[in-house]
């Protein structure tokens, strides 16, 4: 059995009998204490890798996926004792639904105050789903010169949802789940506490 | 709402208080975007923009135009001057045929007051009004308004802002009243009595006809030029003695208790309205009104191209 699977709690979509169909149903698939070990644990990876981070950029994507990078931060900057360079990127400008929304959707801020010309990037969101986010990612990311190499870290992986033949290098947790259901990560510095949360929509056919 | 209420950018008074928040916020990202190494993002690589200009222009129509370049947006640029509009081809017919070129979106100066109005009524494609005759100029009263908010904070309630000059034959004058009352701040007119229409006070606006009195008053003061070319009678005995009751010199300047913003809308006559050493001074955002005029014009055409149907 591939042990990606290990990870995955199986769903039952159709077993999930709701008392109050107006309500969405709602789970916990990652609480507090295996949201932090899936973040240290994604932190020692990062490590392994980049070393002393002497030559890598890590860059959360707006609006959720700088929340993932903020923790990073912290924790790899403690242990290592020296300051990282970090970046905010928004791509909305880059998006590829631009006048296919009802509405289009407000910029959040771009902050990146260095050139990224020959660095090793990592990109980082919370969830990473049809790809199409990273694809405008990626196009966003060449106005700031060329990078050596560019990595993905998803803290949470929907596979099998994919638009995109795009992966992640680093993904806290890979989750199965349907196009129609969403899945959450919520923050103890905005929501109270950190969870991953799935939520899934009422069985309209019952 | 992410959404501006309107089709078409015709005047500021269509617009709702949210709609100019809206476009300014909008306007803060793309004031990044310009100011990043490579200033072009993709997002309307499917829309093309015809600039027509029947009436003369240098800032405004490099503004527009550069706005729309650095959206990706296919630009065409027509100037009345060598056109066949000297051959006798009415409005309708003149944008008629270039939209039959497939063009999405127009923005346009017209010298007669309510063309735009005119033309979004009549054509398929959204209107941007780049300044009708002495009614409105729409996107120099938000990029006005911008730059205020750059140099005063976001909140505009009890900002004082005084419009110096040529009230009367100034569109800038009138989307910048509408605009800034909009958005909560007090607005006041200062010029001589045969530049002030008489009605003028309806709008809500004070008036004044001491520029010392108008400066001591205010926070911002937007320093107008005198619209020679629009005035077919003689309105004040001469421009020296305009300049002598109602140009701003840095004497003036410095004697006020308090460091009050200056702007200008271009282009400056210097040694008229203002001095030049006025015009260059700290106090001046008259460069920077010109930057954000790019940024402001992106967020505008980036927000009415979002409601193209793609169809």
């Amino acid at each position: 059995m591939c042990i990606g699977f290990k990870q995955v709690a199986p769903i039952k979509t159709f077993q999930l009998t709701l008392t109050n169909p107006s309500k969405m149903d709602k789970r916990t698939i990652l609480n507090s204490t295996h949201f932090e070990i899936t973040l240290k644990r994604l932190a020692s990876q990062l490590k392994e890798n980049h070393h002393l981070f002497e030559n890598t950029v890590l860059i959360g994507l707006q609006p959720r996926g700088i929340h993932v990078l903020e923790r990073l931060k912290k924790i790899l900057e403690s242990d290592l004792k020296k300051e990282l360079t970090c970046g905010q990127l928004d791509i909305t400008f880059y998006r590829d639904d631009f006048r296919r929304r009802e509405q289009p959707i407000i910029p959040s801020v771009t902050n990146i105050d260095f050139i990224i010309e020959n660095k090793n990037v990592v990109l980082i969101d919370d969830v990473l789903f049809s790809g199409r986010t990273i694809r405008s990612g990626l196009d966003a990311l060449l106005a700031f010169g060329r990078p050596k190499k560019v990595e993905l870290l998803a803290f949470i992986d929907r596979r099998f949802e994919r638009h995109l033949p795009i992966q992640a290098d680093y993904i806290g947790k890979t989750v199965d789940t349907l196009s129609s259901q969403r899945v959450s990560v919520e923050w103890k510095e905005i929501e109270g506490e950190d969870k991953v949360v799935l939520f899934t929509q009422e069985n309209k056919n019952e | 709402m992410n959404n501006l209420s309107v089709d078409h950018l015709i005047g500021i008074k269509d617009l709702t208080k949210q709609d100019i928040e809206l476009i300014l916020k909008t306007a803060d990202s793309f004031k990044q975007v310009i100011n990043r190494p490579i200033k072009k993002v993709p997002s309307l690589r499917d829309i093309t923009i015809a600039n027509l200009f029947f009436e003369n222009s240098t800032r405004t129509k490099l503004s527009f135009e550069l706005a729309e370049k650095r959206l990706s947006a296919d630009v065409i640029n027509f100037a009345a001057s060598g056109s066949s509009v000297k051959k006798g081809e009415t409005l309708i017919d003149t944008v008629n045929n270039i939209l039959a070129m497939k063009v999405d979106l127009v923005v346009m100066r017209h010298p007669n007051p309510g063309a735009a109005k005119f033309l979004s009524e009549r054509i398929n494609a959204r209107v941007v009004n780049a300044g009708d005759g002495t009614h409105e100029h729409p996107t120099q009263a938000l990029l006005d308004a911008y730059s205020i908010r750059e140099r005063h904070g976001d909140d505009f309630s009890g900002k004082k802002v005084v419009i110096v000059g040529d009230i009367s034959h100034s569109r800038v004058a009138l989307s910048n009243i509408f605009c800034l009352q909009k958005l909560g701040a007090e607005v006041m007119v200062c010029g001589p009595t045969t530049l002030i229409p008489k009605f003028i006070g309806e709008l809500g606006v004070k008036v004044e006809h001491n520029l010392r009195k108008a400066l001591e008053w205010c926070d911002v003061a937007n320093m107008l030029r005198i619209q020679l070319e629009r005035q077919e009678i003689q309105y004040f005995p001469s421009l020296r003695e305009y300049t002598m009751l109602y140009g701003l010199d840095k004497k003036l300047l410095d004697s006020l208790d308090k460091k009050i913003t200056i702007m200008h809308p271009g282009p400056i006559n210097r040694g008229v309205e203002i001095t030049s050493d006025v015009a260059d001074s700290d106090q001046s955002i008259i460069l920077q009104q010109v930057e954000n005029g790019v940024a402001v014009r992106m967020a505008i055409i980036y927000l009415l191209a979002s409601k193209i149907n793609r169809s």
